[in-house]
């Protein structure tokens, strides 16, 4: 079985909330998503099915929305709230992304919600926290991001270029992960205490706790990280670590070698590619190579031996890169030990033989096109209660008889 | 301290961020989390333990600042697992916990002698989570990772990037804090199917596919419509709207050095609204008042943007769109999120701990208020070997005496 089979999620649509319902209903949750009247507004998201729109061609919508079960709900009737009411009876979960005060004034807020329902787990996503009104100003990922801490850190050398957003709608992402590590957790409390609980998650909260030193620094010692071309914002400027290669790709070229055998080994590849008598710091690097007792790391910048014997690992490295193409220079460094990595498009990593040979990519039938497609898959190997889509995302309304019968629906 | 996962003791074998970060959550909500470090080399397969930042300019293997940020409320023992001794006395806190997590490369804790079927012939229902790269099988299994190299190769940083400049990527680890939470999401799970079943299990996270999930719609563009993201890379620009027609959507410069504001127009009437607050000729050019003609122009638009916001606050620009019901945000700086924020000061997201060695420091909270079994941040990383006395001697029965004995011959 799975991990929360039988555990049922009720999730009023909204594109903040999309991806915690779909972490838990592709681990077997049943999870219900409750629409608005003519569908939830994301059903228009693009990208779409062969770039036609279309209310059940969003492939946004596919993505967020495996697994669960849908039925059209009008919060703003009696006889909505009433319906809602009767799914919120029999569930586990109950997950939002809804305007602070909105579920208080249709009377389906926390604690009401509990005194009929004291099992229930009610967590609430909101950009600032539910207690905070900026929560109902509009706010978007790119705000978010900026304001929660990602932007400052992430750009360029040149700081008269803007600072950068990573794509990927991770401002909701992060905030969904903690409402899942919250909801998760709050299920195990409730196996002993056999009470539901209510869960404030804050998206801004949440950016400001996943910045590494962006917080830490400050939080330290006062210390302000400034950011730098691919690689991390840094209180001292550090050396490059991305570099074209011969093909034109990027690679990062990781965390140089630390410890003898590294050294040994790419100074090995190095003569193998004929390349040593171009490195004029090739003698330090076979200092690396035997080096005697610990390396520490914390000494460069300040004792100038380790500092060289480093810094000659990282230019025989960028030498390398930019003599052979990006997945050889990947391929070699890893079989040397060394922690690179070549900078793929998404759909490169989904196409790579190492997660083909995973099984990453899984098939998902989708009845109406009478075919299968290709949707990315677990995110971890888990067995005895495996990951699984267990159906494509749903049409609108599609759950409605399964769940209210033909009478009422 | 909180409840909620009080009833579980984690033998814990995670170091840097993607694996501490995991358990860090665990410890905030009262497991039992107990590092295993090595005496021999100073917990060092921890980089992070003795690394900067350093508080008071205070060095050392105990005072590293991100090292005591990633580990509050931990327990911490050494063991010299090159010796038997050590290695009798993993295994007894090993039958005695619930998890087993780590975040070294593939096949470390096997070649150690403790891999899956040794540790579950020590525990039958033991839950291992380990988390690496690249997972335990497939033809990279053996490769190496860091945060970087996971963003690098999973297509975060070629989503991160300007016009005409190599990627800019993540400026953090971004995927070694998102390991951790499907570390910890992995940890809850196996433990509630556990409480539901009985059965333990090796969960196997590769920290690559957890970072792939996060670009679901452009994989699936791309196997439904096969459309790509590296034919136009040379023309990116992510601060850009990625999927919706909005625009201006950008990242713009603001009064003083290195000051940035970020504004969105997400249809019509966020851009009729940016007008009456802009109150230029250009905001009532003929060609920018429909969605679609912004965004087929949005270089001139932005560059027009731009003219208005350089003279301005970041703080007065973003107050007076928000105002106007736009969204807009202050590129915000470290100070001005921590110290001057009460989103996240009123949050209680700056937790003060109390840490043996370093003293009272401040480190990252929770994201997240429960209302009845909250967590707690209060007591900070442990220096090395500090729990071997109170740890040994709660679960082996071990006197002071013994454990004097067993550090003097190099077991602990």
């Amino acid at each position: 079985m799975t991990a929360l089979n039988g555990m049922r999620v009720i999730e009023l649509a909204h594109e903040r909330v999309a991806f915690a319902g779909k972490l838990l209903a592709d681990m077997g949750a049943d999870v219900i998503l409750v629409e608005p009247p003519g569908g939830a507004a994301e059903r228009h998201h693009p990208p779409f099915l062969n770039d036609a729109p279309g209310p059940d061609r969003s492939l946004w919508w596919w993505h967020y929305h495996t697994s669960k079960r849908s039925v059209e709900i009008d919060l703003g009737a009696p006889a909505g709230r009433e319906r809602l009411l009767a799914l919120i009876d029999q569930a586990d979960v109950l997950i939002e992304a809804e305007p602070t005060r909105r579920l208080a004034d249709l009377g389906l807020d926390w604690p009401d919600l509990a005194t009929r329902r004291p099992t229930l787990i009610h967590a609430a996503l909101t950009p600032f926290g539910r207690g905070n009104p900026a929560s109902d100003l509009p706010a978007t990922d790119l705000t978010l991001m900026a304001g929660g801490g990602p932007v400052w850190s992430c750009g360029y050398d040149d700081h008269s270029l803007p600072p950068v957003r990573g794509l990927g709608d991770q401002a909701a992402n992060t905030g969904c992960h903690y409402a899942v590590m919250s909801i998760l957790t709050a299920l195990l409390a409730r196996m002993t205490t056999g009470r539901g609980q209510f869960i404030d998650v804050s998206i801004h909260a949440a950016l400001n706790v996943t910045t590494e030193g962006g917080s830490y620094q400050w939080l330290v010692n006062g210390t302000t990280v400034q950011r730098q071309t691919g690689r991390h914002a840094s209180i001292v400027p550090t050396g490059p670590t991305q570099v074209q290669c011969a093909d034109g790709r990027y690679v990062n070229t990781g965390v140089p070698p630390r410890i003898p055998a590294e050294f040994a080994a790419l100074n090995e590849w190095l003569n193998a590619l004929g390349l040593a008598d171009q490195l004029p710091e090739a003698v330090f690097l076979e200092m690396g190579a035997t080096w005697q007792g610990p390396f520490d790391l914390s000494l460069i910048g300040k004792d100038d031996t380790v500092t060289a014997v480093f810094g000659a690992g990282r230019e025989a490295l960028k030498l390398i890169a930019r003599s052979i193409s990006a997945y050889d220079f990947f391929m070699g460094c890893q079989r040397a030990g060394l922690a690179t990595g070549i900078i793929y498009a998404p759909e490169e990593a989904f196409e790579d033989p190492h997660f083909r040979a995973r099984g990453f990519d899984v098939p998902v039938f989708h009845p109406e096109l009478d075919r299968y497609i290709r949707y990315p898959g677990a995110p971890w190997r888990m067995p005895a209660s495996p990951w699984r889509i267990a159906r494509r995302a749903p049409t609108l309304g599609e759950h409605e008889h399964e769940l209210f019968g033909p009478e009422d629906s | 301290m909180s409840g909620a996962l009080a009833r579980y003791r984690i033998c814990d074998f995670t170091g840097q961020l993607a694996g501490a970060g995991a358990t860090k959550w665990l410890a905030a909500f009262g497991a039992e989390v107990i590092r295993i470090e090595d005496p021999v080399r100073q917990g060092r397969w921890d980089i992070l333990r003795g690394m900067e930042p350093f508080k008071d300019e205070r060095r050392g293997i105990d005072l590293g600042g991100a090292f005591n940020n990633h580990n509050t409320g931990k327990y911490g023992i050494t063991l010299n697992l090159r010796t038997t001794k050590a290695r009798e006395i993993l295994a007894e806190i090993v039958r005695q916990s619930d998890v087993v997590t780590e975040n070294f490369a593939a096949g470390v804790l096997e070649n150690w002698g403790f891999g899956y079927d040794a540790l579950r012939a020590l525990r039958p229902d033991i839950i291992y989570v380990s988390n690496c790269g690249f997972g335990h099988t497939g033809p990279y299994a053996e490769f190496k990772t860091w945060g970087p190299i996971v963003q690098a190769v999973s297509g975060l940083t070629h989503l991160s990037t300007l016009p005409g400049q190599p990627p800019a990527g993540w400026g953090y680890s971004y995927m070694d804090h998102t390991g951790g939470y499907y570390m910890a999401m992995a940890i809850l799970l196996a433990l509630i199917h556990r409480e539901r079943t009985g059965e333990g299990q090796w969960v196997d996270l590769a920290c690559t596919e957890a970072a792939l999930t996060l670009h679901g719609p452009t994989l699936l563009d791309w196997s439904v419509n096969g459309r790509g993201t590296r034919a136009d890379a040379e023309q990116r620009n992510s601060n850009r709207s990625q999927w919706l027609p909005m625009a201006p959507h950008g990242i713009y410069p603001a009064q003083g050095d290195d000051e940035w504001v970020a504004v969105v127009c997400r249809h019509d009437a966020d851009w009729q609204q940016l007008g009456r607050v802009i109150d230029a000729d250009w905001c009532q050019s003929p060609s920018w008042q429909t969605a679609a003609g912004r965004v087929e122009d949005q270089d001139r638009l932005d560059a027009a943007m731009s003219s208005w916001t350089r003279t301005r606050d970041k703080h007065a620009i973003a107050g007076a769109l928000r105002a106007a019901g736009i969204p807009a945000s202050p590129v915000m700086r470290p100070a001005e999120r921590v110290d001057e924020d009460p989103a996240t000061g009123d949050f209680g997201l700056w937790p003060t701990v109390a840490h043996s060695a370093i003293g009272e420091v401040r480190v990252d909270g929770l994201p997240v208020h429960l209302s009845e079994t909250d967590w707690s941040i209060t007591r900070g990383a442990p220096c090395l070997g500090e729990h071997n006395a109170e740890i040994l001697g709660r679960l082996l029965g071990y006197s002071r005496e013994t454990v004097d004995a067993l550090t003097a011959e190099g077991v602990l």
